[in-house]
């Protein structure tokens, strides 16, 4: 077996309890006023949309911690050439592992040898400035991503080629739309010419055929005979790129192996049961909370409470809300509906785009989703959830809820889609022959 | 092939020259993009950097010189405000933009590995090119008023003033990375630095000679600021007026020395984990 790529040997990261998250004065004092009062600190912070690890930094405090390891002796190796997915729950570590493999911090302890040039994308567009053009944001990156002038001239066409730019490259790049710089901040990063590629979820950005171009892209690339590490949530891309993964949970290395066994394992025992804990008691949850959902029903077309709905029919998604903040920005839900086993993307109902109006709010109410024909396949499904207050997200919830679907007339031809059709979702259609003899 | 090693607790003494050497094409552009960015969209764009040391001298002019009267050695006052304002704002400003590198690209340096000197590094050729650009305006009132015959006997000391110029730079250089190694830890310091860099202003000789300071205790206080030897050699230069002290020069280079080498360590060992306290 010839040396490995990268191999982790033993490796450990630990915060001390207070001194990560709260630098102010002011932070520490609410911290503790809230602790004082025998409330849960970690409410107050929530708001402030503190990430997973901070969560997970938290209740180890409370648990009466002296520390908290985000990563706890870690070791296994990745061989030349290799794609190596890394799945885990918000808060496994697999952030910490990335950071510490790109040398954005140290490790508290442990080994890591890499052979090779790495280059890691943990965002796209890293250093890019509004006020200069698209060409000199390209060489900008290209350098900070490691590469060298000479190296980003000579790619530069090919990078303007790919990212579908060439007419506005001169451009200052605050004059481009979203998808626009997403897709010149991909193509520099697409052209990096590591030998080791580390990738968090930048996947996760552009419109679905710039994604599929993308997860094209890093495909060529690991045929190239490159070592990548990929982290993702996604688990049908996951499934598509990599060939073995990697399991965290709560900073722990939990399975290491094939990357069909891996997911399984991942799916059945990982996936949070989203319905067993009533919403408004969950802390999976992010955003300002100005907004909170606190409850939710799903209606039948007999506006019957159900548990499972059935291809086909009408259904409303009654969703409770809270209100803190009063004030005249627009508010939009979002609601997007995914398989519960991997992943995929299924429909999105976004009220910015699909009702004609804002919506408001009020201090209390309830927020009536009607989804006319239900177009799923039978099985479970989960919904990221987020309600938007103007231009900052007042709650996110990844795995909103649960729905369930059993099989429903949907076409009214008293016969069934199987799953097996492979057919992702329903759609209404029909058929008519021209007959011209 | 090239190996990299991550541990834990890298050696702070170790600075990765040969790394920083590697990515010299990344301080190359991020200074272009530090000196171009900002003038986007501006009328008279790098003007600007020229009219505010100019606007500062004509304050001085106007205040420490016309009103309080206080002695300029018989150097003509707006070279003598001059010369002091434009050491100054480079030292100040090499030491603001090292001071605040680490915290304000937070954003980048959390997502992205590359030598964090660089940030700070970046700060002394930036300042320069102000500088430079401050220079011109300097010299073009400095000859007006030799060859309108002011009393000022430039002389071989200004050949000195390279070395002087660097040794501002270093100099800033060295406490930016004090301070900016100490905002990790203690944000209050981000507020307080413009006042204490304002104080200190005071405590150089910018708006009044060395000379006025006869004390023996103070003049050594005073000489013990690297800035005041510079500030002091390079108008003694070009004008052949003011007090240099040898002896305070060689103070201010170790002192200039000390700071950076020990700004360099102190930074290297803080770059290694600030992302977990940011």
């Amino acid at each position: 077996m010839s040396e490995a790529a990268i191999s982790i040997h033993n490796l450990s990261k630990r915060y001390r309890l207070g001194t990560i998250g709260r630098h102010t004065l002011i932070d520490e004092t609410k911290y503790w006023w809230h602790k004082l009062r025998g409330r849960d600190p970690r409410k107050a912070f929530e708001k402030i949309g503190y990430g997973a690890t901070e969560r997970r930094r938290v209740e180890a405090e409370q648990a009466g911690n002296q520390d908290f390891w985000a990563l706890r002796d870690v070791s296994f190796d990745v061989q030349p050439g290799e794609v190596v997915g890394i799945i885990g729950r918000n808060g496994a570590g697999k952030s910490t592992l990335l950071k510490i493999l790109s040398r954005i911090t140290e490790p508290t302890s442990g080994e890591v040898r890499i052979r090779g040039r790495i280059g890691s994308l943990l965002e796209v567009g890293t250093g890019f400035h509004p006020e200069l053009t698209g060409r000199e944001n390209v060489f900008m990156n290209g350098t900070i991503l490691g590469m060298k002038e000479r190296e980003v001239a000579r790619k530069l066409d090919e990078i303007v080629a790919f990212a579908e730019l060439s007419a506005f490259i001169d451009t200052p790049v605050k004059r481009y739309s979203s998808g626009m710089y997403v897709r010149l901040a991909f193509a520099v990063a697409a052209h990096l010419e590591p030998e080791i590629l580390i990738v968090d979820e930048v996947l996760a950005v552009g419109d679905a055929e710039f994604q599929a171009k993308c997860l094209g892209r890093m495909q060529d690339v690991s045929k190239e005979g490159r070592t990548i590490l990929f982290v993702s949530h996604n688990m049908a891309a996951i499934q598509a790129l990599c060939s073995r993964a990697v399991l965290l949970r709560g900073g722990e290395c939990q399975m290491i192996g094939n990357v069909q066994e891996i997911t399984e394992a991942y799916l059945k025992t990982h996936l949070p049961k989203a319905s067993h804990l009533p919403i408004n008691e969950r802390t999976d949850r992010s955003g300002d909370g100005s907004v909170r959902f606190t409850g939710y029903r799903i209606r039948n077309e007999r506006n019957v409470v159900i548990n499972a709905a059935q291809s086909g029919e009408t259904i409303t998604v009654e969703l409770d809300y809270e209100r803190t903040v009063m004030n005249d920005q627009p508010c939009f839900i979002y609601f997007r509906v995914a398989s519960g086993e991997t992943r995929q993307e299924k429909f999105l109902c976004f009220s910015r785009v699909s009702h004609p109006e804002t919506l408001r709010l009020g201090r209390r109410g309830t927020i009536r989703l009607t989804i006319p024909k239900l177009p799923l396949l039978p099985g479970r499904y989960v919904v990221h959830l987020f309600c938007k207050v103007g231009k900052t997200v007042a709650d996110e919830l990844i795995d909103g809820l649960e729905l369930f679907v059993v099989d429903g007339d949907f076409y009214g031809t008293g016969k069934l889609q199987k799953i097996s059709d492979n057919s992702g979702v329903l759609v209404s259609h029909q058929w008519e022959i021209v007959n011209s003899a | 092939m090239q190996t990299t090693v991550i541990r834990a607790n890298s050696p702070w003494w170790r600075i990765p020259v040969r790394e920083l050497w590697e990515y010299r094409d990344l301080l190359t552009l991020w200074v272009k993009r530090e000196l171009t960015a900002v003038y986007r969209q501006t009328i008279i764009g790098p003007l600007w950097f020229v009219i505010q040391p100019l606007l500062t001298t004509i304050v001085f002019t106007v205040i420490f010189g016309t009103v309080a009267k206080i002695s300029t050695d018989g150097i003509p006052q707006f070279i003598f405000y001059m010369s002091g304002t434009l050491f100054w704002n480079y030292f100040q400003g090499v030491l603001n933009q090292g001071a605040t590198s680490l915290v304000s690209n937070t954003n980048i340096l959390t997502k992205v590995y590359f030598p964090r000197l660089i940030m700070p590094l970046s700060g002394v050729f930036v300042q320069f090119a102000h500088l430079a650009l401050n220079s011109l305006l300097f010299l073009g009132f400095y000859f007006w008023y030799y060859f309108r015959g002011s009393a000022m006997e430039p002389n071989a000391w200004v050949f000195f003033l390279p070395l002087l110029i660097l040794q501002t730079g270093l100099l800033g250089l060295g406490f930016g990375l004090w301070v900016s190694a100490a905002t990790i830890k203690y944000r209050d310091l981000r507020f307080a630095l413009p006042f204490l860099v304002q104080l200190w202003m005071y405590g150089t000789p910018i708006v009044y000679p060395a000379k006025l300071v006869v004390k023996p205790i103070l003049k050594f206080v005073l000489w013990l600021n690297p800035m005041t030897a510079v500030v002091e050699f390079s108008r003694y230069a070009l004008t052949g007026r003011g007090s240099p002290e040898l002896w305070g020069l060689g103070l201010s280079w170790f002192v200039t020395a000390l700071v950076l080498v020990s700004g360099l360590f102190l930074f290297n060992k803080v770059q290694r984990t600030f992302v977990d306290t940011i």
